[in-house]
């Protein structure tokens, strides 16, 4: 198959660097402002009174988190909100040394996805661990949301600055 | 198996590299016209093309197979893209089957470009759309979290640690060594150099990723009566299937990923296979990570919930073992242009398959192979199984 293989011009960085190369450059700039929707609206209201709200599913009798107007599963309407704890068990998570861009950080990050209690099993969301030692996170440990003050709150998942350990 | 028969009579492709000078249409043309060449075909023989290439993003271009398909041979004929993300390259040859199993088509082109270094400073800023924009946006997430959280489900699930899991990078940079376009092949790695590399995202190492790569990968696709005058080597279409979990990540069992074993139900049916680790020979499973070609054997059912590290251990999985995978050197050792990477392991399968792997070729004479991807919202499976 060696035959039906084409030789492509490999560049390196200096190319560019020194100017070897042509090339056009471009910055765009899209800005963006997403509804929230009807589920997630009032998952945000919720956010912003210190309060977790899921969704329920009168077909498979699910909690759902995020919360959703359908069950994906079920294809049917969900009919009530359903006031969850702002506690729940890591699924799992992460130690991250590195920005999305690849530039090295020292002190990790720590995404997790967490099952939320009061919703249906492995119903979890993303969001980020603090106040714990990177290296004694575990798979299971129980953790609870760590809420800004109420009158940082804003209607934004960012409204929960993080979960700590219970 | 429903539909007229179709085969892959033809294969071309560029070298992978993690910076082409070479446009993306340049790159096309290159695996295009060297795919004609390889069945001895011209464009007057082609009567449709399916375009494969992920985000337009990559390349802020709007339509961004439109743009590459004169490239792709496309002009004045009848033009599809199909994009489902990373599953694109495997997807676009299960279009391409149906273009022809329907009747529609004779011969079609199957053509999957991707140049992701046009996306500055790294193609993860247009991957990060990947997460939702109000309930995961705001937390400012890294696109390798995704992963380094699935892996971590996994190795838990089943008490791994890295070391079970980083042999399948070992395995698929030495495979790589023997590829002629590869990025990464490297004869000589060892367990420790990729268990020594930096940590990204514990519990992704740098070792344990495949590059961020340019390429493109074309192969000629064609009815049976055509197939049989153009080549005695037809390599047939025997299975395809494809399926999507929910778009809800955090909600899924994020250690087993049942939307690749319910697209392998869908195409061992059609390819009336029914022991999949008797009758698949060769599997090109997806491995942008080295744990993503563990976690796909399993969904493929080729080995038990769990069990794909004990065998890659064993060596069950190396070119000269009793299920070779990944012989090409995969994503992580021949590159991951997105599109064309699931691509060349559609290839792969129709070299080994045909015994013109070279230096690559599996000893046994392999007669079925299967080629696998994953992407969309990471809960897409597109699965292929060929045969001679």
């Amino acid at each position: 198959m060696k035959e039906y293989v084409y030789d492509s011009v490999y560049l390196r960085s200096k190319d560019f660097e020194e100017g070897n190369v042509l090339f056009e450059t471009w910055d765009p700039n899209a800005r963006y402002a997403w509804d929230a929707g009807v589920a997630i609206g009032r998952y945000l209201q919720g956010l912003k009174a210190g309060q977790l709200i899921g969704r329920h599913c009168p077909e498979c009798d699910r909690v759902l988190i995020p919360p959703r107007m359908f069950c994906e599963t079920c294809f049917r309407p969900t009919d009530r909100w359903v006031e969850l704890e702002d506690t729940g068990a890591i699924i799992t998570f992460s130690r991250c040394y590195v920005t999305w861009d690849m530039i090295r950080i020292t002190d990790p990050q720590i995404p997790a996805v967490i099952e939320i209690d009061g919703a249906s099993p492995g119903m979890g969301i993303m969001h980020m661990l603090s106040e714990v030692d990177p290296d004694e996170v575990q798979i299971g440990m129980r953790v609870q949301a760590v809420w800004k003050p109420a009158a940082e709150r804003i209607g934004a998942i960012t409204d929960i600055a993080y979960f700590k350990p219970l | 198996m429903s539909g007229n028969r179709v085969a892959v009579v033809g294969a071309g492709m560029t070298k992978f590299v993690r910076r082409a000078q070479e446009t993306a249409k340049e790159l096309a043309w290159e695996a295009t016209h060297l795919a004609l060449e390889s069945c001895d075909m011209t464009l007057d023989d082609i009567d449709a093309v399916i375009i494969g290439t992920a985000p337009d993003a990559f390349d802020a271009v709007h339509m961004k197979s439109e743009y590459l398909s004169d490239g792709c041979g496309g002009w004045g004929k009848p033009v599809i893209r199909g994009y489902v993300g990373g599953g694109t390259g495997v997807f676009a040859p299960i279009q391409g089957w149906y273009h022809v199993a329907s009747g529609l088509f004779d011969t079609v082109l199957v053509v999957c470009e991707e140049k992701m270094s046009s996306c500055q400073p790294h193609p993860q800023g247009a991957f990060l759309t990947i997460f939702d924009h109000t309930t995961e946006r705001p937390l400012e997430p890294n696109l390798l979290w995704i992963f380094a959280l699935e892996m971590n489900a996994y190795m838990n699930r089943y008490g791994l640690d890295k070391r079970d899991i980083a042999t399948v990078a070992v395995k698929n940079k030495r495979n790589a060594a023997d590829h002629p376009a590869a990025l990464l092949g490297d004869a000589n790695i060892t367990l420790e150099d990729i268990l020594n590399t930096e940590v990204l995202a514990w519990p992704v190492q740098r070792g344990d990723v495949s590059p961020v790569t340019d390429g493109a990968v074309a192969l000629v696709m064609s009815a049976e009566h055509v197939a049989r005058r153009v080549t005695n080597k037809p390599v047939w279409v025997e299975g395809v299937g494809w399926t999507l979990d929910t778009a809800y990540w955090t909600n899924r069992d994020l250690s087993y990923p049942v939307y690749v074993e319910e697209a392998a139900r869908m195409a061992y049916k059609m390819a009336g296979i029914t022991e999949p680790r008797q009758q698949i020979h060769i599997a090109e499973p997806y491995d942008p990570f080295d744990y993503k070609e563990l976690h796909h054997l399993e969904g493929l059912m080729l080995f038990d919930k769990g069990e794909a590290p004990r065998a890659a251990a064993d060596g069950v999985t190396q070119r000269d073992g009793d299920l070779p995978v990944c012989p090409s050197g995969g994503l992580l050792g021949v590159g991951n242009p997105i599109a064309a990477a699931g691509l060349m392991k559609v290839a792969e399968i129709f070299w080994q398959l045909r015994g013109e792997a070279g230096a690559r070729q599996v000893p046994g004479s392999p007669k079925r192979g299967l080629a696998q991807a994953w992407g969309d919202l990471m809960q897409v499976g597109t699965v292929i199984v060929m045969g001679v």
